[in-house]
């Protein structure tokens, strides 16, 4: 595809522990275009996570390894760049959000410290002491922080949880990034203030032109967040394609169980749920990792992993039932 | 329908260093027999803490609760067994609500020997009767809950909670903790419960969808009171309350169907103040667009703007009662 900003092909990732290998990613295909939003949602376990992970070269090895797959930013390999160059990424080029931001922040230093150090060794720019403050300044406020010089000298601990989840996009987009990873950036926030954060955080990378890779288990979120939305399946991309293409007619048997299981407002009751749990990774089921929970599933299922084909303009799936 | 439960006037204080932490303040509803009334709440707004008064792990600073017309309103020691028996609860996380030293079977069969409800054959096969209730295998009853998914966790939580024939049973965000795909088996299976056994529930939640397909009726708590209460129907096709319509218009929906059963957006603005010292008269007022003078001043009283549906908020009449 061109003008891909970033494109993960063929990743494959395990973990070694005592029982053995758990093959948790299984060839994972997804890409994200200059200035698009995308959305990769799954449920607990999927591997969300450990892809992101081995986009910023964070993945813990030992015990993980990358085994197979390549990822390009700007066309280039990051899972073949020397350290020093991946670091120059870090901040500048990718940065990340993550789901905890009372664990993602250091509970000893204040917040104006942490911020400033992230503006300091991740800007483009060399700056003196009272630039990097201003800009420090600067990115609270726009986080919409009420006093955001009161903020500089505050510890986390005394602030609520939804402003110290402002704090981290502030940090995270302080270095203007070209691409943001949000990890379910508002999962431990309540609706109200999920809501705040979410407004805020799409008209930020709006504005900006920021490319997103927004992480959620919530379709309803992804369904506000993302022009493009990728379902994952432990360890598979199973779906992607255009947001109000994939919601409108959704083709993979789990992503139309998945839809089917959320609870609606419009009430009519909670359908059944998709029969099953999700596979353990020490000895994953041949072929489609989902065929032992799949209605549909025939023969072919049980021998072959479908590869992940374009059904139609743009929608593609990881389906035999869409394949000739 | 005759009440199960009613809660009259009940408050809950905690005493700490910083002050006195409002946590419920004075609120009142009852329950019916075989209805499920969802209690929905955000983070710090008193639902757990209500719920934890109920089932008498605290005891309430004033008013009453009433189980079958008896008042319980004392700590959990001083209450009879056969009151204990009657009333049950299944915790949030399955992870931590299970003795990690204990083998399944070891954990359903406590409560039957805490109540001395048969003999040793008897116990076993009621243990086997309950792992089948819940469709797990009988030889769960030999694991220990760290070698069972979250779901399978939670639904021996559950199978505990029925293992002595209770009358109410209060679900503390039974499902918040899981994935949508085996949160709809475990509401299903919980829905059956309550048909066959006549089973009363206090639905507490942050999931206002999930309401919308599991209650009789619905009450709106913040920052330790009651806003809106009313049938689950019209709770959603007719919000009064400001805030019911702020928590409404914020959810994340999945369709276009669900997009138009949305209030007009309100946009949700500022944060749940600290219990420790509430805003002076509505609760709500500090985050509220349609707020005028009067909302910092007076309390709001009980609306009741149709047939079951209350109100507390200052923009619907003056005070009636309550």
């Amino acid at each position: 595809m061109g003008g891909a900003l970033l494109a993960i092909r063929d990743l494959f990732v395990e973990f070694k522990v005592y029982e053995g290998k758990l093959k948790v990613l299984n060839g994972v295909f997804l890409s994200v275009r200059e200035g698009q939003r995308v959305g990769l949602v799954g449920e607990a376990g999927c591997g969300k996570t450990t892809t992101m992970k081995c986009v910023l070269r964070i993945l813990p090895s030992p015990p993980g390894r990358i085994t197979k797959g390549e990822i390009l930013f700007r066309g280039e390999d990051i899972l073949r760049m020397p350290p020093r160059k991946v670091q120059r990424i870090r901040g500048r080029g990718i940065s990340m959000i993550f789901q905890d931001p009372t664990a993602a922040l250091n509970p000893v230093f204040t917040i104006g410290d942490q911020l400033m150090t992230v503006i300091r060794y991740g800007s483009h720019d060399s700056l003196t002491r009272r630039e990097v403050r201003q800009r420090a300044i600067k990115a609270l406020a726009e986080v919409q922080l009420p006093d955001p010089e009161r903020i500089m000298a505050s510890y986390p601990i005394q602030l609520s949880g939804g402003m110290r989840q402002r704090v981290c996009i502030a940090m995270a987009l302080a270095t203007e990034p070209e691409l943001l990873i949000a990890d379910e950036p508002t999962t431990n926030l309540d609706v109200t203030i999920q809501d705040q954060v979410l407004r805020l955080l799409n008209e930020l990378v709006v504005r900006r032109k920021t490319s997103v890779i927004f992480i959620t288990h919530s379709l309803g979120v992804v369904r506000e967040m993302a022009d493009w939305v990728y379902v994952m399946y432990a360890g598979n991309i199973i779906e992607g394609g255009p947001k109000g293409d994939l919601f409108r007619e959704p083709l993979h048997p789990y992503t139309r169980g998945l839809m089917r299981a959320v609870p609606k407002l419009t009430g009519g009751g909670i359908a059944e749920g998709i029969p099953g749990r999700i596979p353990d990774y020490l000895d994953p089921p041949p072929g489609c990792r989902f065929h032992p929970r799949c209605e549909h599933a025939m023969p072919r299922c049980s021998q072959k992993n479908p590869p992940f084909r374009p059904v139609r303009e743009g929608h593609e799936v990881a389906c035999f039932l869409y394949q000739e | 329908m005759e009440p199960i439960l009613e809660i009259k006037d009940l408050k809950k204080y905690f005493v700490t260093s910083r002050g006195t932490v409002r946590a419920v303040d004075e609120i009142s509803f009852e329950l019916l027999r075989g209805e499920t009334l969802g209690l929905v709440g955000e983070s710090g707004s008193g639902k757990s803490t209500t719920a934890y008064t109920v089932i008498g792990i605290y005891a309430p600073t004033s008013g009453k609760i009433l189980f079958r017309g008896q008042d319980i309103s004392v700590p959990v020691s001083k209450r009879p067994k056969t009151l204990k028996r009657a009333i049950q609860i299944v915790f949030q996380d399955p992870g931590t609500s299970l003795n990690p030293r204990r083998t399944i079977g070891q954990i359903l069969e406590l409560p039957l020997k805490v109540h001395r409800i048969g003999d040793r054959n008897d116990r076993r096969r009621r243990v086997v009767e309950l792992l089948r209730m819940v469709e797990l295998p009988e030889d769960y009853i030999y694991k220990a809950p760290h070698m069972l998914g979250g779901g399978e966790r939670q639904m021996v939580a559950i199978a505990r909670a029925l293992a002595t024939e209770p009358e109410l049973v209060i679900l503390d965000e039974p499902t918040s903790a899981l994935d949508v795909s085996i949160q709809a088996k475990i509401i299903n299976m919980l829905l059956d419960f309550q048909r066959e056994m006549n089973l009363s529930y206090l639905f507490i939640t942050h999931d206002l969808s999930l309401m919308r397909n599991v209650a009789h009726r619905v009450a709106i708590m913040y920052l330790g009171k009651i806003c809106e209460l009313a049938p689950a129907v019209e709770f959603f096709e007719n919000p009064y309350h400001p805030y019911t319509k702020m928590l409404l218009s914020s959810i994340p929906v999945v369709s276009e169907e669900e997009e138009k059963m949305k209030p007009e957006k309100i946009i949700s603005q500022g944060e749940i103040p600290s219990p420790v010292n509430p805003p002076p008269g509505c609760r709500f007022h500090t985050r509220c667009t349609e707020r005028n003078g009067i909302c910092s001043q007076e309390l709001p009283g009980m609306v009741r703007v149709r047939e079951g549906h209350l109100v507390w908020c200052h923009l619907f009449g003056k005070k009636e009662e309550g």
